[in-house]
């Protein structure tokens, strides 16, 4: 096999792979645009599959924001905001106390290092479900149900995927950087929030993209613990507006809510690409 | 500027390791000391401890007047220079060179600054004083031109200039270096040799350098402590290493080509027997030795000289012949015993011939046998 034919067969597999796996976005996004008995038709599978909308009808967007919620508009902006502030606060909570973890784990010598890193490894096999109901009990009794806080707070506690990569990671830096900060007369937190954060970009980026991702359209979590309305967040929100707009008549203002939700995945991911990419350890020491 | 004194010092690892024993060593202040030794002789953690990474297990360190086994690195007033650079990737070469500096800005004068309404004053004062010791250190190295570069667009000499740079602009008591030049090619290492020793003289600083080169030890060293198993076997300037080396370890690790070295007999007072030669020491000059004794016999290859038929001491094959310019390099093989002999050049010896030594005995070293190995003294 020659070395064309390899590659042409390598781009046709990644063709179809893409087409496959980009087809339902983009029937999504033409449905979103589509007259209202036009994406009823497509939905159903009486029209045909259309590539591209008869009509454009940007107007499906702010007629299904509008309907979010009680209050016109009001809805979708509170859960915005709130997706925003939660994804925003458990993205920060996360890398800063990961990367805070991982570096112990990876830099200093304690008594149980290795045992304590097996027990935090440990967790990961623990399905979240699992401790569930248990974490529900202790949020209630400390009086957060209702609050963001169950959703925020355990994010600065680590997360034992996300430590596991940092400490790899920090564990590859030459010691000789660590040890020319100390001293340079900083401690150890002056070397991690100076020396070792700002290394670990590619660690970092790739962590909060996941926390981003993962957390945006988690359902679960806020379903458990948010119960008004006012708290509510976009997947929340999306939900309920499946519940009320989930007909057929409606298939083109619920793919229109489903775009939105997504937008910030999409622009997040295609603005951090070169960042999973780049490695900033390059000259740092010999070579 | 300060002195270091080490007293009794000594360091065993967790697990029993003894990597630094009983070292006791005072280094003036502005002397340039280089401890050198094979890997695994404990001269690196040996300036590790002085440098404060490495926990002293016993004996006292003093800089100055202050003692400093409990003290930490940043507050020893030391600078260290990695073998590799250890600069900050993600800061250019300025910021890896005030990076020391932002830290030792004095919060209690920026207190009072606050208080007297004289912040912003104060703060552009110090940027200022940074930026001028910066500025300056960048100047004794040449790096006016790299301050905005990052670490990945420089080249290992600048990198190394950078490294040193960050080490100047702390103005220290103490200069350590840990090998530096090992990760420089051999005519870069040559040149930042001859800058080492410029800045040395520049700054008049006590500088302690560890290197396992000991040409390197030889040029740049005011003195040198030679170590082996955790233990100097010979501290001094290098000359006096070089003549007169205390054991055969340090005649075989200082000086190159090695040290040939005999084994054999002391016979009727003043003659040496080994491996089939007879030679006849100088007479007098290891009065010492008694009849009988096994000795090892040491002689420089540049005291070895082509011998004319009857004084010859070693007759083989030229099995190397390393033309260097002025001199030549020689190494005579016979069966399994190889001698090196630097000859002038210009002898016509060629790869294959036969040839013969002489050696000049005055200049010889005569080594015991057995434990220590050490030199024994001429009158």
């Amino acid at each position: 096999m020659g070395r064309w034919t390899g590659r042409f067969l390598v781009g046709l597999a990644l063709t179809i792979g893409s087409v496959a796996m980009l087809f339902p976005l983009w029937w999504m996004l033409v449905i979103s645009l589509e007259s209202p008995q036009r994406a009823g038709a497509a939905a159903e599978g009486g029209g045909s599959i259309a590539v591209w909308p008869e009509e454009i009808h940007w107007s499906n967007y702010s007629e299904a924001l509008k309907q979010i919620g009680t209050e016109p508009w009001q809805g979708f902006f509170d859960a915005l905001a709130n997706s925003i502030v939660i994804t925003v606060l458990v993205v920060i909570g996360t890398v800063l106390s990961s990367s805070l973890v991982g570096f112990a784990f990876a830099r200093i010598n304690f008594r149980g290092r290795k045992f304590m890193f097996l027990v935090m490894l440990a967790t990961m096999m623990l399905p979240a479900q699992v401790t569930m109901i248990p974490l529900f009990l202790v949020f209630r009794s400390l009086g957060w149900i209702d609050t963001i806080l169950p959703l925020v707070i355990p994010a600065f506690f680590g997360s034992a995927f996300f430590i596991f990569m940092y400490r790899q990671f920090i564990a590859q830096i030459s010691e000789s950087l660590i040890e020319a900060a100390r001293i340079d007369g900083y401690g150890m937190l002056g070397i991690w929030w100076r020396i070792i954060l700002p290394m670990c970009k590619p660690v970092t980026a790739i962590t909060a993209i996941f926390t981003f991702i993962f957390v945006w359209n988690d359902f679960l979590g806020p379903l458990i613990y948010l119960h008004s309305d006012d708290q509510s967040t976009l997947a929340l929100a999306l939900n309920s507006f499946r519940n009320q707009y989930g007909g057929l008549e409606n298939v083109h203002l619920l793919m229109a809510v489903s775009v939105v939700t997504m937008i910030p995945c999409v622009v997040l991911f295609f603005a951090a690409q070169r960042a999973f990419v780049e490695g900033i350890g390059a000259g740092a020491v010999k070579g | 500027m300060a002195n270091v004194r080490l007293q009794s010092i000594g360091k065993t690892y967790p697990g029993g390791v003894r990597a630094v024993d009983n070292l006791s060593l005072e280094i003036a202040d502005g002397e340039f000391v280089v401890l050198v030794g094979p890997s695994g002789c404990g001269k690196s953690t040996t300036l590790r401890m002085i440098a404060g990474l490495e926990s002293i297990t016993d004996g006292t360190l003093f800089i100055g007047d202050r003692q400093v086994n409990g003290v930490a690195a940043r507050d020893r007033d030391i600078a260290m220079v990695f073998q590799d650079y250890a600069l900050y990737p993600h800061m250019n070469v300025g910021r890896n060179l005030s990076f020391g500096l932002l830290r030792r800005r004095k919060y209690p004068s920026r207190l009072r600054a606050l208080f007297s309404g004289a912040y912003r004053t104060h703060r552009r004062e110090e940027r200022r004083a940074i930026a001028d010791r910066v500025a300056q250190a960048a100047s004794v190295l040449g790096l006016e031109d790299l301050l905005d570069r990052h670490p990945r667009a420089l080249s290992g000499g600048q990198r190394q200039r950078v490294a040193l740079g960050r080490a100047i602009v702390r103005d220290p008591s103490v200069f350590l270096l840990d090998e530096p030049l090992s990760n420089l090619d051999a005519k870069l290492r040559g040149e930042m040799r001859t800058e080492l020793r410029r800045l040395h003289r520049q700054l008049g600083a006590t500088m302690v350098h560890v290197t396992h080169d000991q040409e390197e030890a030889m040029t740049l060293g005011d003195r040198l402590v030679v170590m082996k198993d955790g233990v100097v076997q010979q501290c001094g300037p290098p000359a006096e290493l070089y003549e007169h080396p205390a054991n055969r370890f340090v005649a075989s690790f200082i000086g190159t080509p090695e040290m040939n070295f005999l084994e054999g007999v002391i016979e009727d007072g003043s003659v040496f027997v080994g491996e089939g030669h007879r030679f006849a020491l100088p007479k007098d000059r290891w009065s010492s030795l008694s009849v009988g004794q096994q000795v090892t016999l040491g002689i420089r290859p540049e005291h070895l000289a082509l011998a004319t038929e009857g004084d010859a001491m070693f007759t083989g094959e030229a099995e190397v012949v390393e033309q260097l310019g002025d001199r030549t390099d020689v190494i005579l093989a016979n069966g399994n015993r190889r001698m090196t002999a630097r000859i002038a050049s210009g002898s016509g010896l060629r790869e294959g011939d036969s040839a013969s030594l002489r050696a000049d005995l005055n200049q010889a070293h005569v080594f015991v046998v057995g434990d220590g190995e050490n030199r024994v003294e001429t009158t």
